[in-house]
């Protein structure tokens, strides 16, 4: 019996204690239920809570390395009690109203931003029967409970009654909203090829049970998995996009005035979105919990942490976007080529069936599943390569335009210098 | 009674609770001494000039416009996702359709120069 074993049993013991416990105080019925869920809800908020402390350790010590710093390494060995030193100075430090803010809104906030991000987290499948609730419509319920975010950013911008924290909200409003789009199209390829919106159903159909192919949609849809990666770290609001909260230009935007607890619960908003969108990815695209001898719960949060180093090292090198080149990648570039890519998928693996008894009943050639994912593997990076070398000759035209322009300046600077030289 | 729905109402609560008494828990502990100068509205030092309730650019209301054209565009094309293995190939071709009917109406909008960002 291996470590994983024993650990599985010991939860799986405590669980039903715990249930049976529960049970036997209250009876069978509606109102155990209920409470077991409650205690299964905030195991959720208390795991939500660990990763986030161990998430601002490791992203302040990475970054720092990645800048060549040391980070945090006063607070314990290596500095690894600092977010705990963070927390206790979070909850002791005194909290100011501006005179001027819109009470309600500004202190109900933080609140909702905290409790959307937390929301998330009861349809992700940690594990294959671990799940809060399989929603048959999961995929939908991430992204229409992650757009919450953008109601509370909106909230405490505009209550906090100050110029930069409106420019945020102002931002916010732009970015936010329209990285939704791409991010949507860019799951719609993933639910057509699993048939199915539950998250569940999303990871069983990427491991080898059940007749599944067991191929990662990653390796079948890359573009799809990249775009939703770069609208995923714009819609956390994390480095390049974090235009909502640009220090060097509008202080800190939507979260200005806010100090002490409530600035605390923005933060672990931030984190908590950031995993979430981390966790998602890992599910839509790396395959969720599937993978050997480990238990799957390691597995996923393994490729969650994977996706979230990825988060961390694009922090620690880019440079921020401004605010026309944000939208014009979004709306100019990103919509566009998810447009063209989702009609690609849709039309190809209708064609290029992998299921034999679906292609006879549909039409459609019977191809094996591994071809298949090459056929839309090779679609997918066509659909990129043709819009970078569209983008790169539109960026050569206007260079020689510039260019052109400049020797015409410059011809012209000449002659006048002549004639007041003749003169 | 019981739908999976409930733990999403139950969580919703928990997250609640669990927020609320760091909120309040920290509203205990912490000193409270509000001065005039701290309730001030913080600008870098200097003092506030009128309020910061102004009008949004309407730039910003045509990006919502066209991000509402695009998502209500999604609740049309879940459905279709979730049902796309038993379609055949002209219901494909049918939404391929709708799609780039959004497609056109984004590209309308390029070409009307609302996505320029100025």
């Amino acid at each position: 019996m291996s470590v994983f074993e024993v650990i599985n049993n010991i939860l799986k013991i405590v669980g039903d204690a715990v249930a049976g416990l529960i049970t036997s105080l209250l009876g069978a019925g509606a109102l155990s239920e209920i409470v077991v869920m409650f205690i299964a809800a905030f195991v959720i908020c208390g795991f939500c809570a660990v990763a986030f402390m161990a998430m601002t350790y490791a992203e302040r010590k990475i970054v720092a390395r990645i800048q060549d710093r040391i980070g945090p390494n006063q607070a314990g060995p290596y500095g690894v009690l600092q977010p705990l030193a963070d927390g206790v100075k979070m909850f002791t430090k005194e909290d100011t109203t501006p005179a001027t803010a819109d009470r309600w809104v500004y202190n109900l906030a933080p609140l909702v931003i905290a409790v959307f991000a937390l929301l998330t987290y009861a349809v992700i499948p940690f594990a294959p029967s671990v799940v809060g609730a399989n929603l048959n419509i999961g995929v939908l319920y991430v992204i229409a409970v992650g757009s919450g975010s953008t109601i509370a950013i909106m909230m405490a911008g505009w209550g906090s009654n100050n110029k930069y924290s409106l420019l945020g909200a102002f931002r916010t409003v732009a970015q936010l909203v329209g990285y939704e789009v791409p991010m949507l199209l860019n799951v719609l390829p993933v639910v057509m090829l699993s048939g199915s919106m539950s998250l569940v159903d999303i990871v069983e159909r990427q491991t080898l049970a059940n007749g599944a192919h067991g191929i990662p949609f990653i390796l079948m849809l890359p573009l799809s998995a990249l775009i939703f990666l770069i609208s995923g770290i714009a819609e956390t609001g994390r480095s390049p996009f974090d235009l909502l909260e640009a220090e060097s230009e509008i202080v800190a935007g939507f979260h200005v005035e806010y100090s002490g607890m409530k600035f605390a619960l923005f933060f672990l908003g931030e984190y908590v979105n950031a995993l979430a969108v981390s966790i998602m990815f890992a599910v839509l695209f790396l395959g969720g919990y599937a993978g050997p001898v480990l238990p799957p719960y390691i597995w996923l949060l393994l490729k969650a942490a994977a996706v979230f180093t990825v988060l961390m090292w694009l922090r620690g090198t880019l440079p921020r976007v401004r605010v026309d080149q944000l939208m014009s990648f979004n709306w100019k570039f990103l919509v566009p080529m998810s447009i063209v890519n989702v009609i690609l998928v849709m039309v190809l693996a209708k064609v290029f069936v992998a299921d034999p008894a679906l292609a006879a009943a549909n039409g459609g050639i019977a191809v094996s599943p591994g071809m298949q994912a090459l056929i839309l593997f090779v679609s997918n990076g066509v659909v990129l390569l043709s819009a970078l070398g569209i983008v790169a000759r539109h960026a050569r035209q206007m260079r020689l335009v510039e260019a052109e322009d400049l020797e015409k300046r410059r011809a012209q600077n000449m002659l006048v210098a002549a004639k007041a030289v003749a003169q | 009674m019981r739908t999976d729905f409930t733990f999403v109402a139950v969580m919703m609560v928990a997250a609640v609770l669990m927020m609320g008494v760091a909120l309040v828990g920290a509203a205990l502990l912490r000193p409270k001494k509000p001065s005039k100068a701290k309730l001030e509205t913080y600008e870098c030092g200097m003092e506030t000039v009128g309020d910061a309730w102004v009008q949004f650019r309407a730039q910003y209301y045509i990006f919502a416009l066209i991000f509402v054209l695009f998502d209500v565009g999604g609740v049309f094309l879940f459905p279709f996702a979730v049902a796309y293995n038993s379609l055949p190939l002209y219901a494909v071709g049918i939404l391929s359709l709708f799609i780039l009917i959004l497609l056109g109406s984004l590209l309308y909008a390029w070409r009307k120069g609302v996505l320029q960002w100025d």
